[in-house]
């Protein structure tokens, strides 16, 4: 088998999410150096505070101010941060029961070792320098020795709330296309179409997908198909697509290749975008280092009959 | 064994918009879920379990949401069961859901969908960069208008039935006060001078982008003898999925939707579904979707179904009046918008379909599809409960 | 419950830390034609087909539409899918059996978690407003719980590696680990190499059938006497992480309790949530927990659910079990739970 290809994939958007009441509150808070929670119909105090309660589901919008120390419900030593977290030094990420709350907001402690991280240990929110309104305006917890802090009712009212955050995500991958887009991809390299057929019903699959997606077997036999082949249907694109570098119009068309059972997708040139049709005979047209035709072009010759392409379409 | 019948007997939705900047995806889904409930009456502690659907992940970035969205639906400590069948995906949500009551596994079962398409942007989400892959050559649009010139030239259909269906949805949805789009300066001559945008579809034949939410509460005999408005009964139900592109696939129309349509006609013992179905909301997510889902559902014969949309058959008051809603053309939160199918045939065979209710609906059909034309979903209620 | 319904069949890939040899479609195949060929079924005599998989592992959307080539979706079939582990994908199906719209249902998932940064990859489940912004790998979650038990008393890091050791000492060819594993450094303190899953890529099926179609495709059907699945709170700072009350509330909805079960097979992809689950389901040393490894020698994502299923129903196949308890989760530290209890005929 060659060898096996492999490119990285990069999937990364900045999300735009917008909050609800609540969720506004609490993150607004956070950047002018203040902690609410919410209030329970039942009396208890949720931090992070949530717009719904979860064991009754009930909506709740009742906030608090909660202290900026707390305690460790739990921990777990981190020694080696990944990207993202908030400390690029060895942290615990903790578990913290803030003054005045009854459920345990997660996030990071700074301390020098695991040796200095206990369950039931007193903590204190260190502030981002920079705050726009996210829960990283807490830079993370720091061991505290000092006194609880003072509690009171917050109203939750802030100049200028945040009611949107950007939440930046990026995943990476490796890509590998599998056995048969390989074969695939490695003759297009030379400028060869070769698909696959189906040793059960026979057709023959044009990027071929490793499996006759209607017997359900595997495709192996490797049969080259093309080059030309019959424009089945199109439309012409007006509008530029974000990705892409074409001059609009241009034609976008299904191409069944000579041998092919399937049509494939391509780009038509070398002829005016309102005189491509059904049935018109093309051939690919290849550019330097591409890995797969830059467009169709056509042929010359006559046109296919309907009839000869009607099942492919 | 026979089954226990399903009852729709709550409807809710949000208003429909381009981006609720007011709200967190929970915020969104909850506001649909209360209303649903509202119109049942009920309360969280009546729902047994939460079945949910949406379409991918990657549109709000967030792997799985049903996770986070436990609490917001009053999951916790319920069964929560997440769907995704591509487009489809609103409309198989209902069914699984609706399985769960027709199985006595439970009696009331909440199901939702819902896409909040402002988080991102759907086009980035269905096309991530994928190595060694030809990038798609063109947008949305572009992957369904070759399809519809297949159709054009199948059926000899003129070039203006598209405009037709786009104008009279985009006039429906002017009566229906959840719909995205109120063009109210909506004229046919507009919708034909738009911009072609992938010959030969215009701008104004295609969906919007929506955020949008809709549940529905469905129930058990018991529960429908409880409830406040009248139900809709289920009469059939079906999915139906064919592979993703594969030699001798009928992207025109899918044997899939046929077969899906078929076993539902088979479930209500619908014989003529011209005669027997009084309307239809079907996923018309391109205005020429419409003629080409009529002849694949059976209301029409093979090359036929522009003819009823250009007699007006398809109106709101014509003889079978289709997407009433203003369907998916006027409303598109991608993986609610099959759900919305059904929750629309449902309000009209429960006559709480207001302003854009059709008169005397007893039938009525919903129906979803997705991937590449290749995963179906319909139900079909009725304003009376099934023969026992 | 008014229709008998069973697992007569299982099939699994092995799980390998790298499948970018073959495409999900590739690496799925082999296993359908398994575990259809263990019964004499084709795709077209299957009345209802429900897959589980994920889009976020491989980072494609729609992943799935492929991976129904290898079924063979020609003509049309019924079908759904899961965005979750195939035993949701499995107790959809079960519903379908249960409703009679049909009698025989295929079930697979598959994942590949290879072509990503699992770790990583899996903070994006969590609260996208505060919690996923800090990238709380899936490790570190598990730490914090397994912590919890530890200062709860409920477990040390001794018992902790006993498990591992205990689950890798499997006789199972398709554990991707097994044998004695060094316990190794920690990871995130105080879970170590040996108390996390290995990473790995792979697929699983079964068939299910109902009544009488059941016996005629196996010999000793796993029948499914309850099958139930719960969710809870997803914060964890709200959660009493030492303790699995959507477990239990599961376990109890689908009969578990009635009577002891002889095997357990749970889905505890850390050593810590073996723990958890013991308690929860109320497991002692008379039921023999995970002899396939469980996830701790094998554990492809959305696919090693559906295999706990598989694992314990093959045994009551094989007559090494009379009555078992299968489990799957999902979700950060066990937030949403699964179990089905499975029987054999008297013998």
């Amino acid at each position: 088998m060659p060898d096996v290809l492999k490119a990285p994939l990069v999937v990364e958007f900045p999300f735009t999410r917008s909050l609800g009441p609540v969720q506004s509150a609490f993150l607004t808070g956070l950047r002018e150096r203040v902690i609410l929670g919410v209030k329970t119909r039942d009396g208890r105090t949720l931090v992070p505070p949530v717009e719904y309660d979860p064991v009754t589901a009930e909506e709740i919008r009742d906030l608090v101010h909660v202290g900026v120390t707390g305690t460790v419900t739990t921990w777990a030593w981190n020694h080696e941060p990944r990207r993202g977290q908030p400390l690029d030094r060895p942290f615990a990420w903790v578990l913290v029961k803030l003054d005045g709350a009854d459920t345990a907001l997660l996030h990071a402690l700074d301390a020098p070792g695991p040796d200095a991280v206990r369950t039931g240990m007193r903590v204190r929110v260190r502030w981002a320098e920079e705050r726009t309104g996210a829960i990283t305006d807490i830079a993370c917890f720091e061991p505290y020795d000092g006194d609880d802090s003072e509690v009171t009712v917050h109203a939750g009212e802030f100049e200028d709330p945040v009611h949107g955050i950007v939440a930046q995500a990026r995943l990476d991958y490796t890509y590998s296309p599998g056995r048969a887009q390989t074969a695939y991809i490695n003759a297009l390299a030379e400028r060869r179409a070769v698909g696959e057929r189906c040793p059960s019903c026979r057709k023959v699959y044009v990027p071929p997908r490793g499996a006759c997606p209607t017997c359900g077997v595997a495709t192996v036999e490797q049969v080259e198909v093309g080059p030309s082949g019959t424009v089945t249907t199109f439309c012409i694109v007006n509008i530029k697509a974000k990705n892409l570098d074409i001059e609009v119009p241009y034609v976008y068309a299904h191409i069944a290749l000579d041998g092919a059972d399937l049509a494939l997708h391509g780009r038509i040139g070398g002829i005016p975008y309102d005189q491509v049709r059904m049935g018109l005979r093309v051939e690919p047209v290849w550019t330097e280092g591409g890995g797969y035709p830059d467009h169709y072009r056509p042929t010359g010759e006559p046109d296919a009959e309907y009839d000869t392409y009607k099942e492919l379409l | 064994m026979s089954k226990e019948p399903v009852a729709v007997v709550g409807i809710g939705q949000t208003k429909h918009v381009a981006a609720r900047r007011d709200v967190s995806i929970a915020g969104l889904v909850r506001e649909a879920a209360v209303r649903a409930l509202d119109d049942a009456e009920l309360t969280w502690a009546d729902i047994d379990a939460v079945v949910i659907g949406k379409a991918p992940d990657f549109f709000e970035g967030v792997m799985m949401p049903e996770l986070y969205l436990a609490d917001a639906l009053g999951a916790v400590g319920k069964p929560m069961l997440r769907v995704h069948t591509a487009g489809s995906v609103g409309g198989s949500t209902a069914l699984v859901a609706a399985n769960l009551v027709a199985a006595r596994v439970h009696s009331t079962v909440l199901t939702l969908a819902f896409e909040k398409q402002s988080e991102s942007n759907a086009m980035w989400g269905l096309s991530l960069p994928i190595p060694f892959q030809q990038p798609l050559l063109a947008g949305a649009g572009g992957f369904f208008a070759p399809h519809v010139r297949a159709y054009m030239r199948r059926t000899g259909a003129p070039d203006t039935v598209g405009s037709l269906v786009a104008y009279k949805d985009r006039r429906n949805a002017l009566k229906n006060p959840y719909a995205h789009l109120h063009e109210h300066d909506i004229t046919l001559e507009k919708v034909q001078a738009s911009p072609m945008l992938w010959d030969p579809i215009r701008y104004s034949e295609t969906c919007p982008s929506s955020d949008g939410a809709c549940a529905m509460v469905l129930t058990d005999r018991a529960g429908a003898a409880r409830a406040p408005r009248p139900p809709a009964w289920m009469l059939g139900g079906a999915m139906r999925s064919e592979p993703t592109l594969f030699a001798g696939k009928d992207a025109v129309s899918p044997q899939a939707g046929k077969d899906c349509a078929a076993d539902v006609y088979r479930q209500a013992q619908i014989a003529d579904p011209r005669r027997d179905i009084d309307a239809v909301e079907m996923y018309v997510p391109f205005s020429w979707y419409e003629p080409m889902w009529l002849e694949n559902l059976g209301f029409a014969e093979e090359g036929e179904g522009w003819k009823l949309t250009e007699a007006g058959v398809t109106e709101l008051d014509g003889d079978l009046p289709v997407n009433m809603s203003g369907g998916v053309l006027s409303t598109n939160p991608i993986g609610a918008s099959g759900m919305i199918r059904f929750a629309e045939a449902a309000l009209q065979a429960r006559g709480q379909a207001g302003e854009h209710q059709v008169e005397g609906a007893r039938k009525v059909l919903g129906h979803a599809y997705g991937g590449g034309s290749q995963f179906f979903s319909m139900w079909l209620v009725g304003s009376e409960p099934p023969d026992a | 419950m008014t229709r008998d319904i069973a697992v007569v069949a299982f099939a699994q890939s092995d799980t390998l830390r790298s499948s970018e040899e073959v495409s999900e479609v590739e690496m799925l195949m082999p296993v359908l034609h398994d575990v259809l060929a263990q019964t004499g079924l084709k795709t077209a005599d299957i009345g209802f087909t429900c897959s589980g998989s994920c889009d976020y592992l491989a980072g494609r959307a729609f992943s799935f539409t492929l991976a129904l080539d290898g079924v063979g979706a020609w003509p049309p079939i019924s079908e759904s899918h899961v965005e979750t582990d195939g035993a949701w994908a499995l107790y959809e199906a079960w519903t379908k059996l249960l409703s009679g719209d049909a009698d025989t249902a295929l079930v697979y998932s598959y994942g590949k978690s290879s072509p990503g940064s699992l770790r990583d990859v899996l903070t994006r489940q969590l609260d996208p407003y505060y919690v996923a912004p800090l990238w709380p790998d899936s490790v570190a979650l598990a730490a914090l719980q397994a912590q919890a038990l530890i200062d709860a008393g409920d477990t040390d890091e001794r018992e902790l590696a006993a498990i591992g050791a205990r689950s890798r000492a499997t006789d199972n060819p398709r554990a991707q680990l097994k044998g004695p594993v060094p316990q190794g450094d920690y990871v995130v303190r105080p879970l170590r190499t040996g108390d996390c899953p290995p990473i790995g890529d792979g697929a699983a099926a079964v068939v299910l059938a109902a009544g009488e179609r059941a016996r005629e495709l196996c010999e000793r059907p796993a029948w499914i006497r309850g099958i139930d699945h719960r969710i809870e709170a997803h914060s964890l700072g709200v959660r009493d992480l030492t303790d699995s009350p959507s477990a239990r509330l599961a376990a109890e909805r689908a009969g578990a309790f009635e009577r002891p079960v002889d095997t357990a097979e749970l889905h505890a992809p850390f050593s810590s949530q073996e723990v958890v689950l013991r308690k929860a389901l109320g497991l002692d040393d008379a039921t023999r927990v995970n002899p396939s490894g469980g996830a701790l020698a094998a554990n492809p994502m959305m696919a090693a659910g559906l295999a706990r299923i598989g694992e314990a129903a093959a045994r009551i196949h094989r007559g090494e079990s009379d009555r078992a308890l299968a489990h799957a989760t999902s979700g950060p530290c066990l937030q949403q739970n699964l179990v089905a209890v499975l029987e054999g005929d008297p013998r």
